[in-house]
């Protein structure tokens, strides 16, 4: 079959020859797989250009990524920085604008391999929470890299709830300065991305004090190093803080402040101002400091955090039918692994999650930039649930991506433990996103908070919801609901229109438990914050559900965009089904509980599953081509489009420097304690 | 010491030595355990940088200057009882991550078990002396789990009276033997036999690899390190390839025979080498309650050093130990690492017994423990796997940092899930018995042992409304009840992926096509089957426990295990009409009461797995609580911050700031 060139180009003998076992299920396609790839990339220009960026990136030999698994600590920073030089230089002579199609496409084939990426929250913060005038000033000296910036929020005993910040910011009216300080070992700022050995300034969320009162968390530009000799300005103390389970290309850092001074006009001042004698006006809501991290949430989902788990996809499934275990038939040839249910049930939802989050991802951002500009011209109105659905979708995204590349890596068997497969790495990079960004937990409760907030809305007054302001990822909770489901055998599970109904009906009750269990409590008696805290793990669960409904009904609704392409729409519909079926399953409890489902309905959904996992396996390989990641970008010797998987690692295993450097260890101990071998042997 | 620890631990409603002796079996075992560990503790010999700042490498290095240093210690100070030895090295190597390990953990005891007296009289000195260091060859490039698929050959020459043992493609070149890389000199090679023109399957053969003075790999030999790895940075994991390498007539010949003149003489027995298979299991279900047990020291400590978030406003900070989310996710890890802990002695203990029936040649009982410890190490290694993550997710950002110590822990773990047979492998050899169980029962026989429930199901009596047969008389608040719903669950799916393998059988013609369209069925009654007797042995454990206020704390472990475990599967007992609608909603709420029982002795439960320091490698995890001064001394320590302005500032970064 014809291909672009572009995907065997690893520049290996072997790759000339597609394997048979990966050929052949190219052989009938049920559908056009460059068609989805357009669909995918989000029309086929930008297809085209994502392609051309590809190949730019890939003729150069400093963006190679080969060598990765095979670097320290330092050496994978000192490359990265050395990319981020390079790329900065390409999109220079190539005019590729800051925040460009082509900069995204260009950090997608290094699979984000750059250092300085703090340096683009800094510019997004900045933006948000900025005057007019402070982006004015500071962002020319980003875009030009006069400064190198990073952000810088977390602190070694606080991390998600910002209200416990200790770092302060005390404005002295005398020099129209504030004093920015660590007051405890604890307030000292950790784990900002650049902050160990790069940035030169730092933005720093601090509480700030003026005319003697505490006004909460605020943003400070700080710098930290010289802009001369790069070494720490004083009363500042930074560093790296060490050794993590990856992103070992960027310098985690740590800083300690001791009364460090800063200017009143470097306190960001969208939505708060401190004026020259020190009187505080207010211009936001509390959350809209919030805002900076709503944004960074949202951009992660597509540009980070799903990605992974597509390319930990596309490597276990083109393995799966490489490898070759046990026999199916006793006379039989041994059999693709992929061809084990087993195997099936371990990869396919993980697949099928893959491309239901790519299509809830894409609805997030379109309801981000459509409520976006209002924010920014101070109509808070759609904030609370752009909050809600970020937190949950950060959440379920982090979740579940974490443990279907795990799950990935695990069903490779003994060689996802080799790094040369390129797992282990998507593993650890995919899990920092269940911290990072807000831990995962208080992120659920956050969107639970909404919930409840908004079921006690429409309990109120029923009209609400027909308002315009009645938020509409909620619009369910007060549609009619249906107390059993009306499905008689197992193909009426495969209607969208019945288990996304059934996804609603769960997220319904669980919200309707939730708020009960709050108000019992309430009621007898319990503070209300108690009450709260003794009610979570149904708050969570239920606010799971309710971000389940959302992944589903987000599918759906893409489905039905694609009736002109029948073909995809069929294969893709499988995943939709397979998705929503998986979810009903892995938590039946819920669906049999009140008696939505019976016993007998839960067996069809079995059934249904079951089938389903047997009609996606024609399509496997293509629903993962689909993806359309470069060999290099992958970096996998088990991900190969070519399938040559056991040259490929017996090739890449020679090249580890314990192979091509000595080993000492013999000299030094081995040889000792052989040494009274006995000739005999 | 921090003082929230402090008070956590003046607030315990048992004494933790106490429990600790329960754990290890006796007083007298944790005498000398700890007597063990401060032999290493007080070494210099044993002492060094931190692991975690160093390079692969120097990982290496340090393991081996350690092995090297451990045969020495260990004739020095006596230690040659099995457990004992393990005390030692569980502390020395803190993950048993050996490059030598190999040589004690299979090439010693495979020359044991399946070598001739003389055999054993010319090898087993040497490796036991390290004078040669072996390892085990089995695994390939392209196969794994299923060992008839293994390609090596190893053809007899009776002229020469030599084996010659060839790699005949890529797929068969020998891939992730642990030592092979770099350290080891010999191994034992698993090939498929070829004599007098025949395939007789697979035997170990002794095999020279590296020459003995110079270390460099003999002719014909291709050997080198797989590269690198999730974790297992200090274990050069080897690839071999042979290339009709020639051996003397070393093949293991203490059953299956080759005479000189090439003739093949059968085993008697194959059942013998489920016996080490076994004894390995039993290890790995320990491995995982040890593992779980550390990361659950670790994040449990730091969750009650750890202050974060309002309960209520304008008070200080909780502990995070006091969000009911958090109780929610460490205490059923907790009691998950008490039940697999009492799981992996009752195997060790069976292992023992049973060892001894095959000493007196009484293989009875090999076939249903061969199959019940392949389940009981899937589910045990799964769950833990999981646990493991879950517990450093907890500790939020900072579990991501190496200083928790609990990455390390993960990446050292998780291979248990693939290593020594592929999980669900596993737990179809597991369901396989339980078909056969089954089908035993159905034609009349009694079955006995773990799964005698099977005897009781009342297949012919099934009717149509389920809930009808199984009446619910289960209590929640009784362990013994818990266990008989547990039973009913496993003897339910058993029947399910039994009936359904019969309609595939039924509807298809091949068994084995039947068997693959069953398989997602029978790993779940596989799962249930494990999950029964996990629950029962923690149950069965409960009585034997003389010391009232310790019974009454492990009890609440035991109750909140079996629970939660409900709770996670709540669908398979509301289907099978074994708990009601209400008795779920009671499960939850009994759940979150044990949480708050449970959370006043949560630090005493984890002091009481009695790890050192220095076992856990955690900052986050410490005795003493002092988390976040150790934590910036650490970061301090890191050889990135070892020059104030990094050399790419001027290469790089200044460069860029000029150019643009």
């Amino acid at each position: 079959m014809d291909r672009p060139v572009h995907r065997v180009s690893m520049g290996d003998p072997w790759s000339r020859q597609v394997h048979p076992d990966i050929a052949s299920e190219r052989y009938t396609q049920s559908f056009d797989v460059e068609r989805l790839t357009n669909i995918l990339d989000g029309g086929a220009q930008n297809t085209t250009l994502r392609r051309k960026v590809e190949s730019i990136i890939h003729g150069d030999p400093v963006f190679n990524l080969k060598d990765n698994y095979f670097m320290s600590q330092n050496e994978r920073y000192e490359a990265s920085i050395q990319k981020k030089f390079h790329i900065q230089k390409l999109a220079e002579r190539l005019g590729w604008l800051e925040d460009s199609r082509e900069l995204h496409y260009a950090s997608r084939t290094l699979s984000g391999d750059l250092a300085l990426g703090l340096h683009h929250i800094f510019v997004k913060a900045l933006r948000s929470l900025g005057s007019d005038e402070q982006i004015a000033k500071w962002a020319p000296l980003c875009n030009k890299f006069q400064i190198i910036a990073t952000y810088a929020q977390t602190e070694l005993g606080h991390g998600t709830y910002l209200q416990g910040l200790e770092t302060e910011a005390t404005y002295d009216a005398d020099t129209q300065e504030f004093v920015l300080h660590s007051p405890s070992i604890t307030a000292i700022k950790w784990w900002p991305g650049d902050l160990g050995r790069s940035a030169t300034h730092a933005l720093v969320q601090a509480q700030l004090m003026c005319s003697g009162a505490r006004r909460g968390m605020h943003a400070f530009i700080v710098p930290i190093r010289s802009l001369q000799d790069h070494t720490p300005l004083p009363g500042i103390t930074v560093g790296d803080i060490g050794p993590k389970m990856d992103f070992e290309q960027t310098d985690n850092g740590f800083l300690r402040l001791d009364h460090v001074r800063v200017p009143r006009e470097n306190m960001l001042s969208r939505f708060a101002q401190v004026l020259p004698d020190g009187t505080y006006i207010k211009l936001g809501t509390p959350q809209s400091n919030y805002l900076s991290m709503v944004v960074t949430r949202v951009e992660l989902l597509l540009g980070e955090i799903t990605p992974l788990l597509q390319k930990a996809c596309v490597i276990a499934i083109r393995y799966s039918v490489i490898r070759r275990q046990s026999q199916l038939r006793p006379s039989g040839p041994e059999a693709k692994v992929l061809d084990y249910q087993t195997q099936q049930q371990k990869l396919f939802p993980q697949l099928a999650t893959a491309y239901a989050f790519h299509f809830l991802a894409n609805n997030l951002l379109e309801f981000f930039h459509r409520s976006y500009s209002a924010i920014l011209n101070r109509d808070f109105s759609l904030l609370p649930e752009l909050h809600a659905l970020s937190s949950g979708a950060k959440a379920m995204v982090a979740d579940f991506c974490t443990q279907g590349a795990e799950l990935c890596r695990r069903a490779c068997g003994g060689h996802g433990y080799s790094k040369l497969s390129g797992l282990p790495s998507l593993v650890t990079r995919v899990t920092a996103s269940c911290t990072y960004e807000g831990e995962n937990t208080v992120l659920y409760l956050q969107t639970a908070r909404f919930l409840i907030k908004s079921y006690l809305q429409a309990q109120a007054s029923p009209g609400s919801t027909l308002q315009k302001s009645f938020p509409q990822s909620v619009a369910y909770l007060t549609a009619p609901d249906l107390a059993r489901c009306p499905a008689h055998r197992a193909a009426d599970f495969l209607h969208p229109e019945l288990y996304t109904r059934a996804w609603a009906h769960v997220a319904v009750r669980l919200i309707q438990d939730s708020v009960h269990h709050l108000q019992t409590l309430q009621q007898s008696g319990a503070e209300q914050h108690e009450a709260w805290n003794q009610t979570t793990v149904i708050h969570l669960q239920a606010a799971k559900a309710h971000c389940y409904y959302v992944t589903v009904k987000s599918f759906t609704e893409a489905l039905e965009k694609l009736a002109n392409e029948p073909a995809i729409q069929q294969a893709l519909k499988r995943l939709c089904d397979l998705y929503a079926l998986h979810g009903i399953l892995s938590n039946a409890g819920d669906f049999l509980h009140d008696g939505f489902l019976s016993g007998a309905q839960v067996d069809m959904v079995r059934t249904a599953y079951l089938d389903l996992l047997r009609l996606i396996r024609k399509d496997a390989i293509s629903l993962t081509d689909a993806f359309d990641f470069t060999d290099q970008c992958l970096n996998s010797a088990l991900g190969c489009y070519d399938g040559n998987v056991y040259e490929r690692l017996f090739h890449w295993a020679q090249k580890s420097p314990t192979n091509t450097q000595g080993n000492p260890a013999y000299e030094k101990y081995i040889r000792p304690l052989l040494q009274s071998w006995r000739p005999k042997l | 010491m921090n003082q929230d620890l402090r008070r956590e631990r003046a607030a315990a409603s048992f004494n933790p030595d106490r429990l600790t002796y329960i754990l290890d079996g006796s007083p007298e075992n944790t005498r000398r355990r700890r007597e063990i560990e401060n032999l290493i503790l007080n070494d210099p010999d044993f002492q060094h940088e931190d692991l975690n700042f160093l390079t692969r490498s120097q990982r290496y290095e340090v393991a081996v200057r350690k092995s090297a240093t451990m045969v020495r210690k260990m004739r020095e100070f006596g230690i040659s009882d099995p457990d004992e030895i393990m005390w030692f090295k569980k502390l020395h190597m803190i993950n048993f991550v050996e490059p030598v390990g190999l040589n004690y953990s299979m090439f010693i005891p495979t020359l044991l078990n399946q070598g001739t007296t003389a055999q054993q009289e010319k090898w087993l000195f040497s490796s036991k002396g390290l004078e040669i260091i072996g390892t085990y060859a089995q695994t390939e490039l392209g196969h794994g789990t299923h060992l008839r698929g293994l390609e090596t050959t190893a053809t007899y020459d009776p002229e020469t009276q030599e084996f010659i043992l060839n790699s005949p493609t890529v797929t068969s070149i020998k891939w992730w033997p642990g030592g092979l890389g770099k350290t080891s000199n010999h191994a034992i090679v698993l090939a498929q036999l070829y004599t007098k023109g025949k395939c007789y399957g697979l035997h170990a053969f002794i095999v020279p690899l590296r020459e003995i003075g110079t270390h460099k790999p003999l002719p014909g030999i291709t050997v080198g390190d797989i590269g690198p790895k999730f974790g297992y940075d200090e274990m050069d994991n080897g690839y071999l390839k042979m290339d009709n390498y020639r051996i003397p007539r070393n093949m293991l010949m203490k059953y299956a025979q080759v005479k000189p003149d090439g003739t093949y003489v059968k085993p008697v027995s194959n059942k013998l080498t489920y016996g080490t298979m076994v004894f390995i299991r039993s290890f790995l279900v320990g491995e995982a309650a040890r593992s779980l047990a550390k990361a659950c020291t670790i994040a449990i400590r730091y969750s009650a050093v750890r202050h974060q978030s309002e309960i209520k406003p304008d008070e200080p900070e909780p502990q995070i130990l006091d969000f009911q989310t958090q109780q929610y996710k460490l205490f059923p890890l907790l009691a998950t690492a008490y039940a697999f802990h009492f799981v992996g002695a009752y195997m060790k203990e069976t292992y023992h017994r049973i060892n001894e029936g095959i000493g007196q040649g009484d293989l009875s009982e090999l076939p249903e423990l061969h199959a019940l410890t392949a389940g009981l190490k899937a589910f045990t290694s799964w769950t833990t796997n999981t646990a493991i993550e879950a517990c450093r997710m907890a500790c939020g950002g900072h579990g991501y940092s190496h200083c928790s110590g609990l990455p390390n822990i993960y990446v050292t773990f998780t291979p248990t899930c693939t290593f020594e047979g592929e999980n669900t492998v596993m737990m179809l050899q597991t369901a396989r018995f339980l078909m056969k169980s089954y089908d035993q029962v159905h034609s009349g026989k009694l079955v006995c042992g773990m799964v005698s429930y099977l005897n009781d199901l009342p297949s012919q009596r099934i009717q149509p409304q389920q809930v009808a047969v199984w009446p619910t008389l289960v209590d929640i608040n009784s362990p013994d009840s818990l266990t008989e719903a547990y039973r009913l669950r496993a003897a339910r799916l058993v029947e399910i992926a039994a009936k359904n393998l019969q309609t595939e059988v039924s509807h298809r013609k091949s068994k084995e096509v039947a068997w693959n369209l069953t398989s997602v069925d029978l790993v779940r009654a596989s799962e249930a089957h494990c999950h029964y007797v996990t629950v029962k042995l923690f149950t069965e454990k409960l009585l034997k426990i003389q010391d009232k206020s310790i019974q009454a704390v492990l009890r609440n472990l035991c109750l909140l295990y079996s629970l939660y475990g409900i709770s996670q599967k709540s669908g398979d007992f509301l289907q099978e009409g074994i708990l009601t609608d209400s008795q779920i909603t009671q499960v939850h709420q009994r759940i979150k009461e044990l949480l708050t029982v449970i959370r006043p002795d949560a630090v005493a439960l984890v002091d009481a797995f009695d790890f050192q320091d220095v076992s856990l490698g955690s900052v986050l995890g410490r005795y003493d609580g002092n988390v976040y001064e150790n934590l910036f001394e650490w970061a301090k320590k890191s050889p990135l911050n070892k020059a104030e302005v990094h050399e790419s500032y001027y290469k790089h970064l200044k460069p860029l700031q000029s150019k643009l």
